[in-house]
């Protein structure tokens, strides 16, 4: 019997590593094999520990806790029972419901992640893994390009350009020297895609970016991927490590005549670096600014010499699509966008984590059907796609088909895959707020309309949702985005406006309120609650108004109590406080 | 090679532009101004600003257009854009001017808009813009960042609160100076443009060329203003007040009275002076003649013996503050005569004094300059005190000598022209040359010809091979058989790679490929230095270089061992002989050195 135990950087967190520890502990005559694997993708249950019999998963183990360690040592060592059902585990053991969560997808690009050990390359090797490259290395480059052209594979770092496009312009761009480049910089918040490829399938990436290196002739190859995911790097150094003792990476690989060497360099955590041209100005060593556009990157890139950039998410699908044909790659989606997307579901959902499905599914299919819908009784209000860069689409919509075409219609983009649920807690402008304060805050500040613009629109927000809006800010709002859309240098400019956009397109009314009401209908904007008290339900036990920070409640003992608005500094105390429910908040 | 030309419309209009041509060139020629703040001439289009945004006409997606020209919804950059065969334009309409306009307001709302105390008012290009533009109220609040200035070093100020984080500088110091002093720090609002680390600039490799603040559009980096300090030493009726002014001030002041770059106002500027309250005027000319006469004698002596070849010339302050912080390997190659400024203030404060029964130390020099650097110069070491007190007291820029004359209520246009005081300021042609790239080693050329052959001049006297703007010029002079093989560089982005060329000739060993290099930090010499009126173009630069022709061309004497004052000197003064030929004063006086410097030099 083996323990696999889920450490990417989530199952980590949540604590697999102590648990495996306390396994380990007991395991001195080595009666249970153990082992690890990547991200699983249902960040809500970690962590999980699969149990595996001769190779077969038979039991998967949710949100175990070290406290477990002993009785799960105790009835996997006690052995010989074969796939028994282990009914001393039953308590810790996936729901069906939950099961679902994965039964749904459809995964390519995260074929591998939860199944195999991302730090060994047999555990790669024997899933099909550097098959596709030996398969390409008997191709020519143009057959390569051919077969993604067929695939119909599309950028998933947000833009949806055709790779094949995009590879063939580099390997016809002219030049001795080219690059390969893989953004791996991940930095939309909510967004963990790229990690959990890397954390989980390391080789998978590896593999991918060889194909392509060959395609286009390129040598050398980098993975800029951002300092704050320290495990990643570690796990990608030892598959690159790996990979080169195996023949697979460096000089004449395979005895093929082909030599490709790839690097790992190091972000510094800024957002803008995402952007092709300012991470290749980083790859440099320059400060990390966008470049002017044209000439793109296939013609004069890293170094001024012709590169390829593509995401880690965009790599991962390549050797799938080498060994299974284009053509099954593009029997699945819809007529512009084909393939699967890896979606990071998160926000107010019931089942938040890793998705992929096949692209043509609905929101409401990947929401409700995957997600489970909204946790905690709540109601769906929108959902936030492609972060900060993204736009929020609303319940009406919930049918729109996931296709690049048809999300953008929406305002909202495809972006590189994050998915934010909200309910009817959350405030719209409050959501815009947000995002317009880490773009803020993330403009390299070369643009006036980056620089200035996204925080006049931050102030403006902010002033609305504290109750000071003015008539005429949403106009004056959208001015701004008009401005900004239209004359920003790069994407991180001319996307910042989308959730003030969208948000205005669809919650105006919840704009209006604030503005001419001084109210937030989400509740949700601290300076516009009201907090009072219901007399039929107080009983005068005196409790909120000793926790009140202001002294802003008085009254007698036994009688209903009473807020003074005046001194309140809507803290919330007096609601956690109170045990029957007599504090509202309006 | 015949240049392809390309048509397309801007506004209707068809224009025809070379291959290559910007869109904001092509308008240009099509008598069309778009708006610009970034953009300046000399740099790389930083396209930072999105003033001047303009819009292309493409023909509609929609099959029911039947091809029709639709505006496209991005627009384009013209500053950056390059224009296409069949490009459509549109340059002015009413969102494109609000979008204009509304980086304006944007701008203004994050600037101190202070405009009655700026040291750029009158000559802002973000003034004059929202002028143009009519800006009257702001719907954007205000808030501007506050930063301390940065006052570390003695020539230049950064002052951030004004900045527009246009680029300029970054792209003035990194590409076209090659210092990587400034740069982009932090991101969102509180980007700031400073040294890395945040380091004061004194500590940063920082040259102090202030070429920044010469092509900075507002008042964010301007030079150190010392014009107090001299208006004090004139008020001082203990201090005896001499003032120098440098070959290239007089080419550019007249720019601020409304003059045409290039306008020849010597004798307006001695006027000028002496009317201000200085009580000798002298010009740097002398000893710039003076400087080829140590400088030439020490080639020759060099030459001769193959001894720590190439020569490399030292009147630029800028570049020997590079050269010290970046190329500290050439230390002994160069020439150890000070800078005509640093040997005419020495002389004023020992030969002068001398001469006139003054107390050195009750004489205050001031010095007039084209530069910023030469702040920092009077007090980079102890040989800047040969005379037992700093030899130059204040150096004022062409731009500060600008407004003392207009704080001083006079008439510079129609000023009658005066001419130098006696001892330290007659001058050659060879001397004023110093204000343009190739001029010291023109300068030098014609007196080593003659100190060499014993002739009584070179057969041409003008030098081509060395003029011109471009930014490495190289040649062989024959001097009757005696080949010598020169480099002159200007705008010190352009150095390394000469100083590259000559490690490599060290590293395999081989005589150096030059014998005598000149170098001047700025573009075009000392008449486009950082201290010279803003903002000044090539266009502006070839209008002040043919200014420093004519002037040398005006002279009867064009040689610099002609110079009778400076004759004179050597035989009264100075024992007859060079610093080079062992004569000691003149080794003391107009001789220094130079060591190594740490890139950044943090304070312990």
């Amino acid at each position: 019997m083996k323990l696999v135990f889920g450490e990417g950087s989530c199952g980590i967190a949540a604590g697999a590593r102590k648990v495996r520890a306390a396994v380990e502990k007991l395991n001195t005559e080595g009666a249970v094999e153990i082992g690890i694997t990547g991200c699983i993708g249902m960040c809500y249950l970690e962590p999980i520990v699969d149990v595996y019999d001769g190779g077969t998963l038979v039991k998967r183990l949710v949100k175990v806790q070290e406290k477990d360690a002993e009785r799960i040592y105790r009835a996997v060592a006690g052995g010989g029972r074969g796939a028994t059902a282990l009914p001393e585990l039953a308590d810790l053991e996936i729901s069906a419901d939950d099961k679902e969560f994965l039964e749904k997808q459809t995964r390519i690009a995260l074929r591998h992640c939860g199944l195999i050990d991302p730090e060994d390359i047999a555990a790669y090797e024997a899933v099909d893994g550097y098959k596709a490259i030996r398969k390409v290395l008997a191709m020519t480059p143009e057959q390569v390009i051919e077969e993604i052209k067929i695939s119909g594979l599309a950028g998933r770092g947000g833009a949806g350009f055709p790779t094949w496009f995009k590879w063939n312009a580099a390997r016809n761009a002219k030049g001795e020297q080219k690059y390969l480049i893989c953004n791996a910089d991940e930095g939309d918040p909510g967004a963990f895609m790229d990690r959990a490829v890397i954390e989980s399938a390391p080789h998978s990436l590896i593999e991918g970016m060889l194909i392509a290196a060959y395609a286009i002739g390129a040598t050398r190859a980098f993975v800029y991927v951002r300092a704050e995911y320290p495990l990643a790097i570690v796990r990608l150094e030892k598959a690159l490590a790996a990979a080169k003792k195996a023949g697979l990476l460096g000089e004449n690989i395979l005895g093929s005549g082909f030599s490709c060497d790839i690097r790992i360099k190091a972000g510094a955590g800024a957002f803008v670096c995402g952007e092709e041209t300012a991470l290749i100005e980083s790859l440099e060593g320059n400060r990390g600014m966008p470049r002017l556009k044209p000439p793109f990157p296939a013609e004069k890139g890293y170094t001024q010499a012709p590169s390829n950039i593509n995401n880690v998410e965009t790599f991962a699908n390549v050797a799938w699509i080498i060994l299974n044909g284009g053509a099954a790659f593009a029997a699945m989606g819809t007529e512009t966008s084909k393939g699967t997307k890896v979606f990071a579901l998160t926000g107010k959902i019931k089942r938040g984590g890793l998705v992929e499905i096949p692209m043509g599914l609905t929101l409401r299919d990947v929401i409700f059907g995957i997600g489970g819908g909204i946790r905690d009784g709540g109601t769906f209000k929108a959902v936030q796609m492609g972060g900060p860069s993204g736009g929020c689409i609303p319940e009406h919509l919930l049918d729109t088909k996931i296709d690049y075409k048809a999300l953008g219609a929406t305002g909202a983009i495809m972006g590189s895959g994050g998915m934010v649920v909200m309910d009817s807690h959350t405030c719209m402008v409050n959501m815009a707020r947000f995002f317009l304060d880490f773009t803020a805050k993330e403009s390299c500040g070369k643009c006036v309309h980056c620089r200035i613009g996204t925080k006049r629109m931050h102030e403006i927000l902010t002033r609305i949702t504290e109750g000071k809006g003015k008539e005429g800010d949403v106009e004056l709002l959208q001015d701004l985005c008009n401005g900004i859309k239209a004359g920003a240098l790069c994407g991180l400019g001319q996307t910042a406006p989308n959730p003030v956009l969208t948000t205005i397109r669809y919650f105006r009314d919840e704009y209006d309120a604030h503005i001419r009401e001084a109210r937030c209908p989400a509740h949700e904007c601290a300076a516009l609650k009201k907090f009072s008290i219901d007399p039929a339900k107080c009983k005068g036990c005196t409790m909120c108004a000793k926790k009140c920070p202001v002294g802003a409640i008085s009254g007698t003992v036994k009688q209903p109590h009473v807020i003074d608005q005046s001194k309140c500094i809507k803290c919330g105390q007096c609601v956690a406080t109170c045990k029957f429910g007599a504090v509202t908040v309006g | 090679m015949e240049t392809e030309m390309i048509t397309l419309e801007i506004n209707g209009k068809t224009v025809e532009v070379p291959k290559g041509t910007s869109i904001l060139n092509a308008a240009k020629a099509a008598h069309i101004k778009i708006p610009t703040l970034c953009y300046h001439p000399d740099l790389r289009a930083g396209a930072s600003c999105g003033i001047c945004v303009v819009r292309q006409l493409v023909p509609s997606r929609n099959p029911a257009d039947n091809g029709k020209l639709v505006p496209s919804p991005k627009l384009l950059r013209a500053c950056c854009t390059e224009a296409t065969a069949g490009m459509h334009i549109v340059t002015h309409d009413p969102d494109i001017v609000q979008v204009r306009k509304t980086v304006l307001e944007l701008i203004l709302a994050n600037h101190p808009n202070d405009c009655l105390q700026c040291p750029r008012s009158g000559r802002c290009e973000l003034q004059s813009l929202a002028a143009d533009f009519g800006i009257r109220e702001n719907p954007f609040p205000k808030e501007v960042l506050h930063h301390e200035p940065d006052t570390s070093t003695p020539s230049i100020v950064l002052y951030p609160d004004k900045c527009i984080k246009c680029g300029r500088c970054a792209e003035v110091c990194q590409e076209m100076q090659n210092v990587w002093a400034l740069e982009f720090i932090g991101r969102g609002e509180k980007t700031v443009m400073q040294p890395a680390a945040g380091v004061p600039l004194a500590e940063s490799p920082c040259i102090k060329c202030g070429q920044c603040s010469a092509h900075c559009p507002v008042g964010a980096i301007y030079e150190n203003d010392e014009t107090a300090k001299v208006w004090a030493a004139l008020q001082d009726p203990e201090k005896t007040c001499l003032v120098q002014i440098a070959p290239a001030v007089r080419v550019a002041v007249g720019e601020a009275f409304g003059m045409k770059p290039g306008e020849l106002t010597t004798g307006k500027i001695y006027a000028a002076l002496r009317m201000i309250g200085f009580d000798k005027v002298f010009d740097t000319n002398f000893s710039a003649d003076v400087t080829i006469m140590e400088e030439g004698t020490e080639f020759i002596k060099r030459f001769t013996e193959g001894k720590d070849l190439p020569l490399l010339t030292s009147c630029c302050p800028a570049w020997t503050d590079w050269m010290e912080k970046y190329a500290p390997d050439f230390t002994g190659n160069f020439s150890s005569a000070k800078s005509p400024q640093q040997m005419l203030s020495a002389l004023c404060k020992s030969y002068w004094a001398e001469k006139n029964g003054v107390d050195p130390k009750k004489i205050h020099v001031t010095s007039i300059m084209p530069c910023t650097a030469k702040k920092y110069e009077i007090s980079r070491d102890e040989n800047m005190s040969a005379t037992g007190q700093q030899d130059t007291d204040v150096v004022l820029t062409t731009r500060e000598l600008a407004r003392m004359i207009k704080a001083a209520g006079i008439d510079f246009n129609d000023l009658p022209e005066e001419k130098a005081d006696d001892l330290l300021g007659a001058y050659t042609g060879a001397g004023t040359i110093f204000g343009v790239t190739g001029g010291v080693m023109e300068a030098a050329l014609r007196t080593a010809y003659c100190l060499i052959t014993g002739e009584a001049q070179p057969p041409s006297i003008d030098f081509q091979a060395v003029r011109g703007m471009d930014g490495v010029k190289t040649a062989t002079i024959d001097i009757k058989g005696t080949k010598v093989n020169i480099a002159v560089a200007h705008q010190m982005g352009n150095v390394e790679k000469i100083i590259n060329e000559i490690r490599e000739d060290r590293k395999n060993g081989v005589k150096p490929r030059y014998d005598f290099i000149e170098v001047m930090a700025c573009r075009g010499g000392c008449i486009g230095g950082g201290g010279q009126p803003c903002l000044a173009t090539d266009e502006v630069r070839a209008q002040r270089t043919a200014g420093i022709y004519t002037d040398d061309e005006k002279c009867t004497l064009r040689m610099s061992h002609l110079n009778p004052e400076v004759t004179a000197l050597y035989k009264d003064y100075l024992d007859g002989k060079t610093g080079a030929q062992g004569g000691e004063k003149a080794h003391h006086l107009l001789h220094t050195k130079y060591h190594k410097r740490d890139v950044y030099h943090f304070e312990a």
